[in-house]
């Protein structure tokens, strides 16, 4: 029990009592309230267990800057770890409880690590078991001990049940912070008419104000204000990511409502006016609860009405220290004063005693007594040789620290602006500024409140200028400064002989000495060393401790600060959940499904679905709701060869190809020729990429002299399209090309089997042109116009005789919207002629049957002759690819080839991935791989595999091979065979 | 993120973009001698500052745009269309 409500004070809403849970135990706060305020007045001290030692913490801060009360919040699945106190607005029926401690942060078992803290220093892990002659099982055998009670808070394994949404956001200015500074710039720009938005993190306007007990005045009329709104990233082009909290704060929210938001902001131009962060100094024991900064307690006075103790020792080494001291003593606080400069400033000294605060001039704080909480605070004077020598301890329940102040130029950092040491005011201060940022206020080392409203004013007035060129009257922008006396900077404080644990990173544990252990083992840039020691690593990303840090690197290597050089803030400023920044895309929404226009009409008929990229597209199509995959397949797949089949190919890439120069295009872009292909013809291409590997491969039509479709594999639809742009665009500007995607605007099936033209025939328009698809009126490669007859009239189609199954086939394409009814046109006829439609299953045995490749043949690694493919490379006209595809190693004899591969066991199987090994050499790559398996009705209905062997057929042509599976575990023997055993005339499809 | 202002456009996310490597890059003939070849796919410089880089605007007009952009700042100093003619014709 130590701080406790003032009877009176503060800007909480006293007529507003919230309910909360602390560790099991109903307490009661005020609205305006953080959990850190609430625990405080409740006399809660002992908040968490440290990550590494386990030592008891408490609240250091009333900010961001956090790194004592780390406490988790929520429950289930809604249970968040790591939330700082400070930071957590207090709600009715709020849940909170202390974390990293078994049973409770009171009493916690884990504190055992304390006592043996000379193992765990900087580097432990990386040290400790890596010596010469320690195995690594006992390692792993500390290390699962020291991991479990080395952590943080723990998270909910649950799903987030939250939503979030993106927001983006445009305007003219964005104000980045709420304080004095920052209400200024934005009330003044934006009554010169810019479009202003104002974001603030905490939940009320005014930021340092409201630490004095004050509320702000300024006229926000016309600004877009967002207050529990976090700039957590400065970006490029200054976009500005920000993190705005919706229902936190709101018991019982509407679930429609996104928990947050991340707002992408994109302003013309910024003002940042982030503030300032009170630092600590490391003395001893400087961890224990009670020990915080000495500003926060002035807030926990002034803002929320709380005292942190009875008895407080406030020390720093600067003017801001009296102020907070005075505000203690005022609100009948017993209060101490040490100021670490020789001589006390004498208008502050008169009003501190003045105020009853009892002042000792040239002291310092050596280490803070109490086995769990602060009881009492040596203090002691520096001798000569700039240690201190202890002298007496004062008895207290709180003690206040100001090692000075560092302004928070993070988000700057986000953007690679490098701050510059001020050694007068003993802080990093911005140096240049990336264009179109402005800054104000204290994150300019600028310290008076009067000065603050001047600098945002005078920063507005800039920003007004330089986007619609008025001139504004303002106040000159303020020199940094406005403390009366120098500040004297307090970075450690130790004594001879005595070993003070003096933590510079409360989250992490690190103390002085871990950085000079670093310093001594040659960790010498700030970089090495923040690793090493893993300070700033925390959750506030080294707000509290970066600068001590870098302040004792400097004086272990004897050199300055500037030369010690710092360590590059990033984002987030503040953490921000994962979910976030995944808004809305998660789940079924991560990507979009995309449907063929013959979905709905598949679906009625109860297809099942294969997932092909984002497509769904048909994998089988049941006959009676019993019927499995294997058997469904294998029954289309021999429709197809017996009588005829029906498949929906849409997802086949279409791009218009239009001009004068389309011909020359696609000879350029296609191995094979295109300049001669008649009008009303289709040919087959093959396209490779400038390395001379295969890039894709359709079939390409022509409908007149300028007018081409080529159609493009549905795995490189997209890619097809943006290599033409490209090639038209960046390479060969001078051809008169046009192309156009017409994959949506176009749907198109496939109709195969020896009865595809008795069924394609009967389901023509009677007596319209172009209505004979015989062997004479539609040969092999040709194109028809014809009319197809539906339910209702009559829709315009093209066909064209293509076969990817080996069998007689057309395939035929309407527009999108004449889709369903050209499925069920032709499903009727296909079904009285004794077939059926047929989906990706089949579709795949029948080309694996018949030696087709597809994407998993093609795989960016396979040339033309890997493939099968290399007669149809043109040798009377250049294309792409043609000269690096003659590259030693890709031109070479026994690269791996397309071949079919039979287990000599009928009824083993082998699968997809599998490695191809010479008999009595199971290892390594071996020589080939499987890319397909299927039965195969056509080939003797036995197991049959398509892949590559090294030599290709030409090679291993009837001999023995073993298919290996050492993930699944067995080994099959094969035997291979030429890709082209069905059909290999092609008889059939030509008939 | 940056933001690159496309000639059809206005200015946007480089989200809706898609990067296509080193504008300076001059393909020779589909022909020419595998060395040329060989440079022109294989062989790129990897310049600290400014550099001539290719976007394309794949979510948007679908043009290549030639972009100067900073390799060191990310600042953008310069953007044309990649296709002469077209920005010929837009002056
Ligand atoms: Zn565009």
């Amino acid at each position: 029990m130590s701080g406790y409500r003032l009877p009176s004070g503060g800007v909480v809403d006293r007529a507003r009592s919230l309910d909360f849970t602390w560790d099991g135990h109903t307490m009661r706060g005020y609205a305006g309230d953080t959990l850190a305020s609430a625990l405080i007045a409740n006399g809660e001290q002992i908040l968490g267990r440290s990550f590494k030692y386990h030592r008891p913490r408490g609240v250091m801060s009333a900010g961001t800057e956090e790194g004592g009360a780390l406490v988790t919040v929520g429950a289930g699945a809604r249970r968040e770890p790591n939330a700082k106190a400070t930071q957590v607005e207090l709600s009715q029926g709020l849940v909170a409880s202390g974390q990293n401690a078994w049973p409770n942060v009171r009493f916690d078992l884990g504190r055992v690590n304390d006592v043996f803290n000379r193992f765990l220093s900087a580097g432990f892990y990386y040290k400790t078991f890596m010596g010469v002659g320690r195995g690594t099982g006992q390692w792993m055998f500390f290390e699962k001990f020291i991991r479990k009670a080395a952590g943080m808070g723990s998270a909910s394994r649950e799903p987030d049940p939250d939503s979030y949404d993106i927001v983006h956001d445009f305007c003219d200015l964005l104000v980045i912070g709420a304080g004095p500074a920052g209400l200024a710039a934005a009330e003044l720009a934006a009554s010169e008419g810019l479009d202003v938005m104002l974001v603030e993190q905490d939940f009320a306007l005014g930021g340092g104000l409201l630490g004095m007990g004050e509320t702000p005045g300024a006229d926000l009329d016309g600004v877009r204000v967002l207050t529990r709104t976090t700039a957590f990233g400065l970006y490029d082009t200054n976009v500005v990511g920000l993190y705005e909290r919706v229902t936190d704060h709101v018991p019982g929210a509407d679930p429609a409502t996104p928990r947050a938001n991340i707002r992408i902001v994109r302003p013309q131009r910024i003002i940042l006016a982030s503030g300032a962060i009170e630092r600590p100094v490391a003395f001893g024991n400087n961890d224990r609860p009670g020990v915080m900064l000495s500003g926060a307690m002035a807030t926990y006075v002034n803002r929320f009405g709380v005292a942190p103790g009875r008895r407080a020792v406030v020390a720093g080494g600067g003017d801001s220290i009296y102020g907070d001291a005075i505000t203690l003593a005022m609100a009948g606080v017993q209060t101490t004063l040490l100021d670490a400069r020789e001589t006390a400033p004498p208008e502050l000294a008169e009003a501190a005693t003045a105020a009853g605060v009892d002042l000792w001039a040239g002291y310092l704080p050596v280490e803070a007594q109490g086995r769990s909480t602060v009881k009492a605070l040596q203090i002691g004077r520096p001798a000569l040789d700039g240690h201190v020598r202890s002298e007496r301890a004062l008895p207290c329940d709180c003690v206040g620290i100001s090692g000075g102040w560092s302004p928070s130029v993070h988000l700057l950092s986000h953007k690679g602006a490098k701050p510059a040491w001020d050694a007068q005011m003993a802080c990093l201060l911005p140096d240049a500024l990336p264009e179109g940022i402005g800054i104000a206020g204290s994150v300019t080392g600028v310290w008076g409140t009067e000065d603050c409203v001047a600098h945002g004013q005078a920063a507005a007035a800039e920003a007004v200028h330089a986007l619609n060129g008025k001139k504004v009257k303002a106040p000159k922008e303020p020199a940094p400064g406005g403390w009366a006396n120098p500040i004297k900077p307090l970075w450690e404080v130790t004594v001879p002989g005595r070993k003070l644990k003096s933590f510079i990173d409360p989250q992490h544990d690190v103390t002085t000495s871990d950085v000079r252990l670093a310093a001594r083992e040659g960790y010498a840039s700030p970089e090495h060393m923040k690793r090493y020691t893993t300070l700033g690593m925390a959750t506030d990303q080294g707000k509290v401790g970066n600068m001590i840090g870098l302040a004792l690197l400097a004086e272990a290597l004897d050199q300055s600060i500037p030369e010690t050089g710092i360590t590059t803030f990033r984002p987030p400023y503040t953490p921000v959940p994962i979910g976030a920044f995944a808004g809305r895309a998660r789940d079924k929404h991560y990507a979009p499904e995309r449907q063929t226009p013959m979905h709905k009409v598949q679906g009625e008929d109860g297809a099942k679905w294969l997932d092909v990229g984002v497509w769904k597209r048909a994998w089988y199509h049941p006959a009676h709701a019993g019927e499995t995959l294997g058997e469904a397949y294998l029954r289309e797949a021999t429709a197809v060869r017996e009588t005829v089949g029906l498949v929906d190919v849409t997802t086949l890439g279409k791009i218009a190809v239009q001009g004068p120069d389309a011909a020359e295009f696609l000879n350029r872009v296609f191995v094979n020729g295109f300049g001669k292909l008649a009008v009303m013809k289709c040919r087959y291409g093959v396209m490779l990429r400038d390395d001379g590997i295969v890039f894709d491969d359709g079939v390409t039509w022509r409908f007149g002299e300028d007018d081409f479709m080529a159609t493009t594999t549905t795995a490189h639809a997209a890619t097809a399209m943006a290599w033409f742009e490209n090639l038209l665009q960046t390479r060969w500007p001078d051809l008169r090309v046009n192309i156009a995607s017409l994959s949506d605007q176009w749907g198109g099936v496939a109709i195969a089997g020896p009865r595809a033209r008795a069924a394609l025939q009967a389901a023509l328009a009677p007596n319209a042109s172009g209505g004979d698809v015989s062997n004479e009126g539609l040969p092999f490669m040709g194109i028809q116009n014809a009319k197809l007859a539906v339910e209702g009239g009559e829709i315009p189609v093209m066909i064209a005789r293509i076969s990817f199954s080996g069998e007689l086939a057309f395939e035929i394409n309407a527009r999108s919207d004449h889709c369903p009814a050209m499925w069920r046109a032709l499903l009727a006829q296909v079904k009285a002629n004794g077939g059926c439609a047929y989906g990706m299953e089949a579709l795949g045995a029948l080309r694996i049957e018949k030696g087709h490749v597809t994407a998993a043949e093609l795989d960016g690694r396979v040339t033309l002759e890997d493939a099968g493919l290399g007669k149809m490379a043109s040798t009377k006209k250049p294309f792409i690819g043609m000269v690096l595809r003659k590259r030693p190693d890709l031109a070479r004899e026994n690269r791996p080839q397309l071949a079919h591969f039979h287990p000599v066991t009928d009824s083993e199987k082998f699968s997809i991935g599998a490695v191809v090994c010479e008999e009595g050499k199971v290892e390594g790559h071996g020589i080939g791989w499987i890319t397909g398996v299927t039965v195969a009705p056509a080939l003797g209905g036995g197991w049959l595999g398509i892949g590559f062997v090294t030599g290709g057929p030409g090679v291993w042509e009837g001999r023995e091979v073993v298919i290996a599976d050492p993930v699944r575990g067995y080994e099959v023997k094969a035997r291979v065979a030429s890709p082209h055993q069905y059909d290999p005339k092609g008889e059939r499809m030509h008939g | 993120m940056l933001r690159i202002d496309c000639p059809f456009c206005g200015p946007r996310d480089h989200t809706e973009f898609s990067y296509e490597g080193d504008a300076t890059v001059e393909y020779p003939a589909l022909d020419a001698s595998e060395d040329e070849w060989f440079e022109a796919v294989f062989l790129r410089d990897n310049p600290r500052g400014p550099h001539s880089e290719l976007w394309h605007h794949i979510q948007g007009c679908r043009s290549f745009l030639v972009v100067q952009r900073d390799t060191l700042t990310h600042q953008i100093t310069g953007i044309r269309l990649a296709h002469q003619p077209t920005a010929e014709a837009l002056k």
